[in-house]
């Protein structure tokens, strides 16, 4: 209501100027700035003020984010295929990378050493061929694939390939799971060529 | 007697100090209360069936004391504590075995515990008497806020004393950073955030890894946790806890029974 009544009042005082003749409505003078020169100004200077905030933000965002990590790499190399004992659960790469290598008689594959249920790490019970996670008592088959306990899904596999000098290469960027058929896939299993 | 009070009274620093008489008529009342940086935040009067036990059951006045001790023995920890993977284990210890008053970590645990208990009764008492309702829904909602804030709190505390247990339970609770949509590497629309087989939300940059300063529990998360426990987080309860104090005010004192 009230911005109503304001535009009514220019409005009118518009037509008052027009009927008081040209001569009221004058041009700004050198060094005087107009109306529309000021709020051309000011919307410049919110424009720069706001766009200026967004950056120092986005900056401080990006400040929590470090360049660089001291944490194990992603990609490591495992060692030479030959070096497997066969049907081992390999743990010398559990605490450093959170990685299990388990050697069937056909292949390799890697495990992921975290939880499918909330991220615990489980242990590898050799006496009972199987992964049983200590917080709420998960327990996985040697292939990773979830037998009890609240896990919702078989633990993941990590890119398992041979390095250009013969080791094993393990590429913890790419996953691979079992619930979305991806074990089939290229890298989720590395065949044993002696 | 009675002239050398009325001789400190007239001096220049107590009239420069306080600005009303004895608070004993209606008007220095109030005086005493609007002059005050921290009683002007509390309303001015109060109804006498406000302050009943059996209405407010004193959770929120509780709350806030709690916070006081939360604060204290704060402080006093923060003289022996230090937040490295080397000594924060070493230092909980030592808090208990080598200082006088060793039961100061305990009274900060038991107080954090206590804190939450009665910010819950307080949120339940607000609600059974309808204490949200209009003009207080803004209230409300800054009382919400502060609930989350005393939680965060509860939860970033819970990992300084870096034993196994603080470890894996912050392990657990900030998987739930990976599912935040979009934020989180494993949350709805993050696979959208992708160009080509480049994700722009992986584990290395998702809120999460924000939370954490990597990709686990590590020494940058004890760090990021301890800065967030006592600074980042108090700062922020403590200025919408003047909000929630000022707006009970402005929004007409202490709500009186239905």
């Amino acid at each position: 209501m009230a911005d109503a009544a304001n535009v009514k009042e220019e409005k009118s005082d518009a037509e008052g100027a027009a009927e008081r003749g040209p001569a009221l409505v004058r041009a700004p003078l050198r060094g005087e700035v107009s109306r529309r020169g000021l709020f051309s100004a000011l919307g410049l200077g919110w424009a720069l003020f706001t766009g200026a905030s967004a950056g120092l933000l986005g900056a401080m965002g990006r400040f929590m984010f470090p360049n660089v990590l001291y944490e194990p790499p992603q990609e490591f190399k495992a060692g030479f295929p030959s070096e497997f004992a066969v049907d081992a659960v390999d743990e010398r790469f559990k605490a450093t990378y959170g990685v299990w290598i388990v050697r069937e008689p056909t292949g390799f594959f890697a495990l992921s050493t975290v939880c499918t249920h909330l991220g615990c790490t489980p242990n590898w019970l050799a006496a009972d061929e199987k992964y049983k996670c200590p917080c709420h008592g998960s327990g996985f088959i040697k292939t990773g694939i979830n037998i009890e306990g609240p896990a919702p899904r078989p633990l993941e596999r990590y890119k398992i390939m041979l390095a250009e000098d013969g080791q094993i290469l393990i590429d913890k960027n790419t996953k691979f799971q079992q619930e979305k058929g991806q074990w089939e896939l290229d890298g989720a299993y590395l065949p044993y060529t002696a | 007697m009675q002239k050398l009070l009325q001789a400190v009274r007239d001096t220049q620093i107590w009239r420069s100090i306080f600005r009303h008489g004895y608070p004993d008529t209606p008007r220095n009342r109030t005086l005493a209360v609007l002059s005050n940086t921290f009683l002007h935040l509390h309303p001015v009067k109060v109804r006498r069936s406000g302050i009943r036990l059996s209405y407010t059951w004193c959770m929120g006045g509780l709350t806030f004391f709690l916070f006081l001790v939360e604060t204290i023995t704060g402080l006093l920890l923060m003289f022996y504590y230090r937040p490295t993977a080397e000594a924060a284990y070493q230092d909980i210890i030592g808090i208990r075995e080598h200082v006088a008053l060793g039961v100061m970590r305990e009274m900060h645990r038991w107080a954090a515990h206590m804190m939450v208990i009665t910010v819950w009764l307080h949120m339940y008492r607000v609600f059974l008497t309808g204490s949200y309702k209009p003009p207080r829904e803004f209230n409300w909602n800054v009382g919400v806020i502060l609930l989350v804030l005393t939680l965060l709190l509860s939860f970033t505390g819970y990992l300084l004393p870096w034993d196994q247990l603080a470890v894996w339970a912050i392990t657990v609770g900030s998987n739930m950073a990976r599912a935040t949509p979009f934020l989180g590497h494993e949350g709805p629309g993050a696979s959208l955030l992708a160009f080509g087989g480049l994700n722009f939300v992986h584990a290395g940059d998702d809120a999460r890894f924000g939370l954490l300063a990597g990709r686990f529990v590590g020494e940058g998360a004890l760090l990021r946790f301890y800065v967030l426990h006592c600074v980042g987080l108090p700062l922020a309860a403590a200025t919408l806890m003047a909000i929630h104090f000022w707006r009970v005010r402005k929004d007409g004192g202490i709500s009186g029974p239905l």
